[in-house]
């Protein structure tokens, strides 16, 4: 079965992006496909690769990007949600005339369409939030 | 068609769970996770409620989030089943759609 | 999956379930952009307004003196995207002190019914608004 995952808040106040990393960890250790994990509302910044978490907790920024390299996860950050909150690809920064990006390995920023998109091709959406 | 709801607020705090139980129909499932867990428990204002739905909808809560927070599976109202992250997932795939009562 | 009216290619029922109020957190602003950009894929779509959710299509929002960009027009032009099932709870109203008064005009043309004005809001009732989710294919919330 193909699962679609939304997340829609950022990491460390709220539990839902552990919630759904936790449950997309789920989802492939039981032989499902993970067809899509979306970034939404502050969902996006779970994608900067400049959090410095302390050394005894976890790194939710990196469990994302090791999930996208060990199981091809595609990672999505919502490109308008990401422009309010300032996170950037180099593309992005480079367009906005920024003088730093910070989007972290593994997760790339596209439209909301990839939500729909979602929607449609996974057979489940399963959206954590606040 | 079957919804699985998931629920993540305390009932003692937001109105996510008791709204999600009025938009319930018979065969849905409902799934308690983060502060939801506390409205799984027995002897609290909310335990009526969701008592009231366990004839018509199946009533799940997740195991690491009461084990996060201390709670015992005897402080539970009978018939609710507890299940891990494979169980969650196994819920999702169960029920024909996900609504997440945020 | 249900087929599109009129079409061969298959399309899924959406269902868009609001239930913030405005202004104090960014999810319905947000949500409102889904549900634009979710247009254009041709998917059967439906709004539903539920809880603090019916907020959101209060008359005379006035934002100049909070410095939020003022986002209530944007539902009165969903007909222009073919967006025209906005369902709101009438016991979410009720436990509020609203009515159907209170609520911005929000309308579509029926193309099927020489472009007729009719309203997209339907005020339903919580078991009604039951049925509505059970019958869909996704269900975003917000």
């Amino acid at each position: 079965m193909k699962f679609g995952i939304v997340v829609n808040e950022g990491p460390y106040t709220h539990q839902a992006a552990d919630s759904a990393y936790q449950f997309t960890k789920a989802v492939l250790e039981k032989g499902h496909e993970v067809f899509r994990v979306f970034f939404y509302h502050d969902g996006v910044n779970n994608g900067t690769r400049l959090t410095v978490p302390p050394g005894d907790e976890r790194d939710i920024q990196k469990n994302w990007t090791a999930l996208a390299e060990e199981h091809k996860v595609d990672l999505v950050i919502c490109i308008a949600a990401a422009q309010r909150r300032g996170i950037l690809d180099a593309n992005e920064a480079k367009r906005q005339g920024k003088d730093a990006d910070n989007i972290a390995p593994g997760f790339r920023i596209s439209g909301l369409g990839q939500l729909i998109e979602a929607g449609i091709e996974a057979d489940r959406l399963v959206t954590f939030g606040d | 068609m079957s919804i699985l709801h998931t629920v993540n607020k305390s009932p003692f705090e937001k109105n996510a769970l008791s709204s999600c139980l009025g938009h319930t129909k018979s065969g849905d499932g409902v799934l308690l996770i983060e502060d939801a867990v506390y409205g799984a428990l027995k002897g609290t204002k909310s335990s009526d409620q969701v008592e009231a739905a366990k004839s018509t909808v199946g009533l799940y809560v997740l195991g690491p989030d009461l084990a996060a927070r201390g709670l015992a599976a005897d402080r539970l109202l009978d018939g609710v089943t507890v299940v891990d992250y494979g169980g969650f997932v196994d819920l999702v795939a169960k029920y024909d759609t996900t609504q997440a009562w945020l | 999956m249900s087929e599109a009216a009129g079409g061969g290619a298959t399309s899924k029922k959406f269902l868009y379930v609001n239930r913030k109020a405005p202004y104090g957190t960014i999810y319905a602003l947000e949500s409102l952009e889904v549900v634009l950009i979710g247009a254009a894929f041709e998917q059967d779509v439906s709004l539903a307004f539920i809880d603090d959710g019916v907020f959101q299509l209060s008359k005379g929002q006035s934002t100049d003196a909070i410095g939020v960009k003022n986002f209530s027009p944007t539902y009165r032009a969903l007909g222009d995207y073919e967006v025209t099932k906005l369902y709101v709870e009438k016991e979410s109203l009720d436990e509020r002190g609203l009515t159907l008064d209170d609520l911005m005009d929000v309308t579509y043309e029926d193309e099927d019914d020489d472009y007729e004005e009719k309203p997209s809001i339907r005020v339903v009732s919580r078991s009604e608004l039951a049925d509505i989710m059970a019958g869909q294919d996704v269900i975003l919330s917000f």
